[in-house]
């Protein structure tokens, strides 16, 4: 549908990548809402996937009781809802990641606190 | 001898009809369209304005006196209240809490719908309409001054009241009531009188209302009761001129079906999303607990909007796209606003707090079917970290949804295990969505909802910090320079409940007893 308005309607983006000081990536841990919607996480994209996994997500995650227990070989990922295998090596941006990209991280086995997602 | 003639009394619909018919006039010197300059850009088209009747007829000088003796009554007991000192008297400090977000959020909008009313009163070639609409935009200035009056006595005692309208305009999780009204304010006339008068009023209200207000009385604010009160008939009325709305526009012409009911179905969702903070205050924050938010959406929303949407439908109004998954979510939303709420403490100008055991098993009663299976254990864990001296926070921002702003903290639709994410590409941007409702919003307007200033992506491109604030400075907090820049004073706004300065007030006075006992 187009615009319905008085007169000329202009548009101004405000969360253009130009306008952070880093790219955002919105993170989630699937069926642990303890971390009750995902997160906001300025990362640049040139980030690695295993600094990743070994800085920020423990900064992010490392609260939740069952963190610790995550066996990392078994992570199911997810770029939006498209699931995929990531290149520790590589990084995020070489692996598709962009502004305001999603990465969901799947923990089959750990269901959140007694098992309610929590 | 002359006989006397009898003066004849007008009857009501006589004495409208003379007191407001002569509001309306043809202009010559000036075109009707550069008049009524937002009347035709919207789609709607109005044959016969004449047509639409008010249908309370009332004059300006019955409407003055009815709102003068309400006045009277409502204050002399807010005075009495504030004389008694009957802040002492409410079941628990907590309570206060309740009001906390009431002000800060709903009373705000009752504000802006008196700024729109006035708009609408103006902008309406029906001279019937325009008056509807100028006595609603008189009664949603009275009950923001009602509501304001009535919860300034507990300022006087309590934290997190003194600083709602800032708040409104700067505090993160307000942004979901701020952006609904902004939202409607920015739209035009008739989309707007769809919005708030009949998907907000008719529809969404009655619960806040009625059952927020037998919430203030069982906890022992009459004061609040009888702000609600006396606002009810009013309701009642704007409520009934919603429903009228509907059916003068979609009657007058074949063309104005659909667009209307793509106004239904996007604005009883965005209302519906704003309801969430309403369903959290009535299971989480009113301490002595009656109805659940289920038995309330159930009694106010669901059974009447059954029969509504049967009568609608002989005008071929269907029930709103979302309804049926909005009636869904009666199990879940309260506890997952809380549980949200909860994690996010720390940047919030109310306080919060795990239930007591009691009242979890409270909420396990009314919420057999979701309380024990999800969101009880999580509650449970909280309380525990709590003992040990580790009260949990959240302390990474969360991602928000682009049309409702709230948190994305809402389940599928088919079930609380996974959280809804919804995705859209627009002008080469990826657009973030917590329901299929909340995205469709966003893709039938993409140039309105696509400029949304999201207050997470403020605060991360640094324009929620005070001018003086040096970001690059050694060991600078930007939290803390956040709820600086936000007036939240840190330490007894925000956080916990327990051990507040509210908590520990409230008990050396001797609160949650008999007001007189508590004096002795």
């Amino acid at each position: 549908m187009s615009v319905a308005a008085i007169g000329n309607y202009s548009v101004a983006l405000r969360d253009t990548a130009e306008h952070f000081a880093q790219p955002l990536l919105y993170v989630g841990w699937d069926e642990h809402m303890m971390f009750a919607a995902p997160l906001t996480v300025p990362l640049s994209m040139a980030t690695r996937f295993e600094d990743l996994v070994s800085k920020v997500l423990p900064a992010l995650y490392g609260q939740h009781p069952e963190f610790a227990q995550i066996n990392w070989n078994k992570v199911q990922w997810f770029r939006s809802a498209d699931m995929f295998t990531p290149r520790m090596q590589g990084t995020l941006a070489e692996q598709g990641f962009g502004h305001k990209s999603v990465l969901r991280f799947r923990t089959p086995g750990l269901e959140g606190i007694h098992g309610s997602c929590g | 001898m002359d006989q006397r003639v009898e003066k004849k009394k007008h009857s009501l619909k006589e004495r409208y009809a003379a007191m407001t018919g002569d509001l309306h006039w043809e202009t010559t010197y000036q075109s009707m369209d550069e008049v009524f300059p937002y009347e035709q850009y919207e789609g709607i088209r109005i044959h016969q304005w004449d047509k639409f009747e008010d249908p309370f007829r009332l004059t300006m000088d019955a409407y003055w006196k009815l709102q003068g003796e309400k006045e009277k009554k409502l204050y002399a007991v807010i005075d009495a209240f504030a004389q008694n000192s009957g802040q002492f008297g409410v079941s628990d400090a907590r309570y206060v809490n309740a009001l906390k977000l009431f002000i800060q959020s709903f009373t705000q909008q009752t504000y802006y719908a008196h700024r729109s009313f006035a708009h609408l009163g103006r902008h309406f070639r029906g001279d019937a309409l325009r008056v509807a609409c100028q006595m609603q935009s008189a009664d949603e200035l009275r009950h923001f001054q009602n509501q304001t009056h009535a919860i300034a006595n507990f300022n006087k005692y309590f934290n997190g009241l003194h600083n709602a309208t800032h708040w409104f305009d700067h505090a993160w999780y307000l942004a979901a009531p701020k952006s609904f009204s902004e939202d409607a304010f920015s739209a035009g006339p008739f989309e707007r009188l769809i919005a708030i008068s009949f998907s907000f009023d008719y529809l969404l209200t009655k619960p806040l209302f009625v059952s927020t207000m037998s919430g203030a009385a069982h906890n022992g604010d009459l004061s609040s009761v009888t702000v609600g009160f006396s606002a009810q008939s009013d309701e009642a009325r704007h409520m009934t001129l919603g429903l009228e709305c509907v059916k003068f526009i979609v009657g007058q012409d074949p063309a104005n079906l659909p667009i209307v009911q793509r106004w239904m179905d996007k604005w009883f969702w965005r209302g519906y999303r704003v309801m969430t903070l309403a369903a959290m205050m009535q299971d989480y924050m009113q301490p002595k607990r009656t109805t659940s938010w289920k038995q309330a959406w159930e009694m106010y929303v669901e059974s009447t909007g059954e029969a509504l949407f049967k009568e609608l439908a002989q005008v071929g109004i269907r029930q709103p796209k979302g309804w049926a998954q909005a009636c869904d979510g009666k199990d879940h939303i309260s506890h997952q606003a809380w549980n949200a709420f909860y994690g996010y403490g720390d940047t919030t100008a109310f306080h919060t707090w795990v239930p007591e055991p009691s009242e979890l098993d409270w909420l396990s009663k009314k919420y057999p079917d979701s309380f024990d299976r999800w969101y009880r254990p999580r509650l449970e864990h909280y309380a525990q970290l709590q003992k040990s001296g580790q009260r949990y926070t959240n302390k990474t921002l969360p991602m928000l949804c682009q049309t409702c702003q709230l948190p994305m903290f809402f389940t599928e639709p088919s079930g609380p295990r996974w959280i809804a994410y919804r995705e859209t590409q627009h002008a080469g941007e990826r657009f973030h969505f917590c329901s299929d409702h909340c995205e469709e919003i966003f893709s039938n307007e993409p140039e309105k909802y696509s400029q949304a200033g999201l207050p997470v992506h403020q605060i991360l491109q640094g324009h929620c910090f005070k001018p003086e604030v040096n970001a690059a400075a050694p060991g600078f907090d930007p939290a803390s320079a956040v709820l600086d820049y936000c007036q939240i004073n840190q330490g007894y706004d925000n956080g916990e409940f327990k051990g507040s300065e509210d908590d520990t007030n409230f008990a050396s006075w001797g609160g949650g007893q008999n007001p007189q006992e508590a004096q002795l």
